[in-house]
């Protein structure tokens, strides 16, 4: 079973709480419509889990079949440069039919980012280099498409729709042997 | 054609003595086992435009990577196609080339690959109908399509690493770049 490379370390964004059993990682596109149906998913899962579980957001944007993903991705990570990445995260996925340039910055202004910086800072070359050392990690970690999940370091290649994701961290978080 | 459904259920135990003979002859019931690391990757000439074809050993001096896959507009391999796509500058940076294999005709390869927007070839192996997928191993006689199968051949045409992943399970990349680093890593050791 393919693992995760690097393992969860101060360049991700971490959601939850650091010191949680459970790790999920997720690897996502923002324009990617599965990752569209797997976002209210996975923050139930967040709500549900609370205490027990970190979450982490490894961006892995298929650009030549999503030409908005990259720059969404970008602005992401630019938010986070201003302490909003989750913010951002969050809004992207809520309108992903619509990620157009000008549709980013409306988020950021939605959002309360200091837009002048985010114009600076979404031209940034070690954003780019980020999103592109995101999608090598997935790459090596065997991510096959997009969402790719991760449970405590290890792919999981099971049914991540309805409650079945919740229902399968349930049973990681009971020892069950899983 | 044999009924080779594993129909071997038969109440007399001399009838189910002929059933397993026969079944020793049909090659659709052989393991799959692909074809051996170290040995010369067979050559082979197929259509990657409707009016251009591509052979491998036109490829010498370069890495190759032959992905064989079942059929074009399928689920699995439209997301594993367009996994590759996405790393045509790491394929690049081995000095390898990416080429996509199956049973579909060069109009249908064409109409796949502009849909998606696809960066490296499609080879029809549609006449003998998966005559190239046969000799690496990498056809299933009772679909009637390739396999879902990698394999990763040296500069000097030598098949370097394989893998044979099940139909319905996109393999994903990591396998890939664990090789054409490894060549490349003993390479810069024995330089």
């Amino acid at each position: 079973m393919s693992q995760l490379k690097p393992t969860v370390n101060s360049n991700d964004h971490l959601f939850g709480n650091p010191a949680a059993t459970l790790e999920l990682v997720e690897y996502g596109d923002y324009e990617c419509p599965h990752c569209g149906h797997a976002y209210p998913i996975v923050k139930n899962i967040l709500e549900r889990l609370g205490p027990d579980i970190k979450f982490v957001f490894r961006n892995f944007p298929l650009t030549t079949i999503h030409p908005h993903a990259f720059m969404a991705a970008i602005a992401a990570e630019a938010a986070g440069l201003q302490g909003k990445y989750w913010e951002m995260h969050d809004i992207i996925f809520e309108h992903q039919q619509i990620l157009a340039i000008e549709n980013l910055l409306l988020f950021a202004g939605r959002i309360g980012l200091d837009i002048g910086r985010f114009q600076k800072d979404i031209q940034q070359k070690t954003l780019s280099e980020k999103v592109e050392k995101d999608m090598d990690s997935g790459f090596r970690s065997g991510v096959n498409g997009t969402p790719t999940f991760f449970i405590n370091g290890r792919k999981f290649d099971g049914d991540w729709t309805g409650d079945n994701l919740l229902q399968y961290l349930r049973d990681v978080r009971a020892g069950v042997g899983v | 054609m044999v009924n080779t459904g594993g129909g071997a259920t038969g109440h007399l135990a001399g009838r189910q003595r002929i059933e397993i003979l026969v079944f020793d002859w049909i090659p659709a019931e052989k393991t799959n086992t692909m074809l051996s690391t170290g040995t010369a990757a067979p050559d082979f000439r197929l259509y990657s435009t409707p009016d251009q074809t591509l052979a491998l050993s036109e490829l010498r001096g370069r890495k190759v990577i032959l992905a064989f896959y079942p059929a074009d507009w399928s689920p699995v391999c439209s997301n594993q196609m367009a996994l590759y796509n996405e790393m045509g500058k790491y394929f690049s940076r081995h000095n390898a080339q990416l080429l996509g294999i199956s049973v579909d005709s060069k109009w249908c390869h064409l109409a796949f690959s502009d849909q998606n927007k696809f960066h490296f070839p499609l080879l029809a192996d549609f006449e003998p109908k998966g005559e190239v997928a046969r000799l690496y191993e990498a056809y299933d006689e009772k679909t009637g399509e390739c396999l879902r199968a990698l394999y990763v051949i040296d500069e000097k045409g030598i098949i370097r690493w394989s893998y044979l992943s099940p139909v319905g399970i996109n393999p994903g990349a990591d396998g890939i770049l664990d090789a054409l680093e490894t060549l490349d890593n003993v390479k810069s050791i024995a330089s």
